[in-house]
């Protein structure tokens, strides 16, 4: 890993596996104390910049650095110079300037992350650490990240798991993010989507690909159910929200395919009904909440692993 | 006011001769040539002679982005790439959608004086593909169009494209299709392919271009009309184009260089350099556009020159602005990307750079042979000079160059405009801009 979390393929396996024993040992750490506050990034400042609405990727990024006891500073787009029609890099300059140690980006345009990155970067390579914390339709590599560990946390193991993704991986950052990080940590992932809502070009990437979830379930170790944005529901990549949610939702007799042991996703907002019934997504099998609670985690690791450097991984408790 | 190049290679090919140019004519050809009292004298040892190019597609920016370009900049840049005519997109602010914009971009060239800037009519109103513009009136003027396109814009309703066809065709004048289908290219950012998928671009799929071409195609024949297709970017469009003349067709069609050189691979730096319109494709469809501009199925090379400020390609990559600069890079990459692999000759980079667009034009002082009577201009080119491409040193206002950095082969020594130099050894006189 350089010195920034742009997409899942910046991580080998082994970086990947150290970021989620930290978020494992993070965790444990603030396990019953009454003040959640590790001094690890004291005197640091993490601003987050979010264009985009979010409410649990922001929020679990801002608690992650104040528990590490980090200065985090939010902007967004609406009330700031951003909306007087300011440029990213400008802006990007401007926090530079201030006295970012790390800048965590949320932008509707892929790619936004890495150009942050090189605008940010100084002449001799220094420069404050940026984080994608979603671009676009790119990626959201702290999602992957805290899918992987929430797998690891039920399932024992990443590696060998058969993980079936359902929906919307045309316009999913998520879906590329795991694809990217699940392979690398050796699981089989499987895309299951209409072909409306596949990229051209999905043949080469190191998935299988099928149309038909009913035939999916009962193999999957873990199923990631994928966001279905509204303005996507009628007539235009399929014909309806109800025939979406006949075909790909995932109801409490689909749920029933699968096997005891197999763990389901959803990144939320989940649109319940739709996507995944209100049983399945509040029962057992369902790791909806643990994986919020993972990624504020994860994020700490993030920011542990980037702000003060992998092999130094004695939690500083 | 004469010239003579001495020792100078005609079209790469034979024994050395001297070329003495006098009053903007080529007034003798030989061995040992004397040169007239006061003629400048350029030595042609090693270089080779060609008819100065003609482009069909740049956009010059005036009026309305003269910060990004003008006719001033956009013509030092023509010259010192070895032009000696261009043709100026329609799609300024006010669009050149009539006759007073059309005349001022042809008389505002003339004042520069250093390229003959012809400038191209809208093919309707405003660009907006509903009305057609007064082509006859433009034809008549005193920029006597010749060519109308919506570039930038593709006439996609099929009857608007069909009467645009049949009426050009009663006047003589060409229609140039920017061949997009907009329903197949919303938000459109990138070639729709492994590529895109991976870095989450919006795809600009290859059917997007060739239907229209089809459709295109297919409309001319039936109209008995010539369409010419701007900046073929596909292996599809090629083996349409190949169909199409085979049927008889009068359709002819341009490559720029940078579809022959570049491919999709480069998007992965999200630099907004990079985008451009139709997008860069695969590599394969480079190889296809190469192999068809040899065969001759492609009939020529234009540029696309596209310049963009600082600000509207230092950005996210789905805002930036598409378009590339290409006039000073454009024989440079010709040669890089078929001469040097020996897909053309130098006789052949006459007929796709300079001879092939004067004909699909018709313009009767461009692109002609190499012969005593004839207009002299000229560019001379040394072919075994290379140079690395800095978008700062180029003459254009902006620096979007796709090629920055790299170093390519053949330079420019000299360009000539009915025998005045418009162009000497990287400078162009009338500016005093410099480049390579």
């Amino acid at each position: 890993m350089t010195r920034h979390l742009l997409s899942a393929a910046d991580l080998s396996r082994d970086e990947a596996t150290a970021i989620l024993d930290d978020a494992d040992r993070f965790s444990t750490a603030l396990v019953g104390r009454e003040v959640k506050k590790l001094p690890t990034l004291r005197g640091r400042t993490v601003i987050t910049m979010f264009y985009e609405n979010s409410t649990r990727t922001r929020v679990s990024f801002e608690v992650a650095g104040k528990w590490m006891s980090a200065d985090v500073v939010n902007v967004s787009s609406s009330g700031s110079s951003v909306a007087k029609g300011e440029s990213l890099r400008d802006t990007a300059l401007t926090l530079r300037a201030a006295g970012a140690d790390a800048l965590i980006i949320r932008h509707p345009a892929s790619g936004a992350a890495q150009r942050l990155a090189e605008w940010t970067a100084e002449p001799n390579g220094s420069g404050p650490s940026v984080v994608n914390a979603g671009d676009g339709t790119h990626e959201h590599p702290t999602q992957a990240l805290l899918d992987a560990l929430t797998i690891r946390q039920r399932l024992g193991s990443v590696e060998g798991k058969r993980v079936v993704i359902v929906g919307d991986v045309l316009h999913s950052r998520v879906a590329r993010s795991n694809v990217q990080l699940l392979s690398t940590l050796g699981a089989e992932v499987v895309l299951v989507a209409p072909p409306t809502l596949l990229p051209t070009g999905v043949a080469t990437w190191p998935v299988t690909v099928s149309h038909d979830l009913d035939a999916e379930l009962p193999g999957a170790d873990a199923v990631l159910m994928l966001r279905v944005q509204a303005e996507r529901m009628n007539g235009g990549f399929f014909p309806s929200a109800r025939e979406y949610s006949v075909l790909y939702g995932l109801s409490e007799k689909r749920a029933s395919k699968l096997a005891d042991h197999a763990v389901v996703l959803h990144p939320g907002p989940m649109l319940r009904g739709m996507e995944i019934a209100s049983s399945v997504a509040d029962s057992t099998q369902s790791a909806v909440l643990q994986q919020v609670s993972n990624g504020v985690h994860v994020r700490m690791a993030v920011l542990f692993h980037l702000l003060v450097g992998a092999g130094t991984a004695e939690v500083n408790a | 006011m004469s010239l003579l190049i001495e020792g100078v290679l005609l079209y790469g090919e034979g024994e050395p001769v001297d070329v003495l140019v006098v009053d903007g004519q080529i007034a003798e050809i030989g061995a040992d040539v004397t040169a007239p009292e006061g003629a400048e004298v350029v030595d042609g040892a090693g270089k080779v002679l060609l008819p100065g190019f003609v482009d069909l597609h740049t956009h010059l920016r005036e009026p309305g982005r003269e910060y990004a370009e003008d006719i001033e900049s956009g013509s030092a840049a023509a010259a010192l790439g070895g032009y000696t005519a261009v043709f100026a997109m329609a799609n300024t602010d006010p669009v050149a959608d009539g006759v007073v914009v059309t005349d001022h971009v042809w008389h505002r060239g003339q004042q520069v004086g250093l390229v003959d800037v012809h400038p191209v009519g809208a093919v309707t109103v405003g660009l907006k593909g509903k009305q057609l513009t007064e082509m006859g009136l433009m034809a008549a003027g005193a920029g006597k169009v010749r060519m109308f396109s919506d570039d930038g814009l593709c006439v996609d309703d099929p009857l608007i494209m069909r009467r645009a066809l049949e009426y050009a065709s009663g006047l003589g004048v060409l229609i140039a299709q920017h061949a997009e289908e907009p329903r197949l290219t919303v938000g459109a950012v990138a070639h729709e392919g492994s590529n895109a998928a991976r870095l989450g671009l919006t795809g600009w799929p290859r059917s997007a271009e060739e239907s229209i071409v089809a459709r295109d195609a297919i409309l001319a024949r039936d109209a008995g009309a010539r369409v010419h297709i701007c900046h073929a970017s596909t292996a599809g469009t090629v083996e349409l184009l190949r169909w199409a003349k085979e049927q008889g067709i009068s359709i002819t069609a341009e490559v720029t260089p940078h579809h022959l050189l570049l491919d999709d691979t480069v998007l992965e730096s999200y630099d907004g350099r990079n985008r451009v319109t139709p997008p860069l494709r695969e590599a394969s469809d480079a190889i296809a556009l190469r192999q068809a501009l040899a065969d001759g199925v492609i009939d020529c090379v234009a540029t696309d020159h596209a310049p963009h400020a600082d600000h509207e390609k230092a950005c996210e990559f789905a805002v930036a602005r598409p378009g590339m600069l290409g006039l000073q890079t454009a024989l440079s990459v010709v040669v890089e990307t078929m001469v040097r692999p020996g897909l053309l000759s130098w006789r052949d980079v006459a007929r796709v750079m300079s001879e092939a667009p004067a004909a699909i034009v018709g313009l009767p002082d461009q692109g002609r042979p190499l012969e005593v009577g004839e207009p002299a201009n000229l560019v001379l080119v040394d072919p075994d000079a290379s140079w690395t491409v800095t978008g700062a040193d180029l003459a254009s206002r902006s620096d979007n160059t796709p090629f920055e950095s790299m170093t390519l082969p053949a330079t420019v020594i000299l360009t000539t405009l009915r025998g005045k130099v418009t162009a000497r050894d990287g400078r162009s006189p009338a500016t005093g801009e410099t480049a390579p």
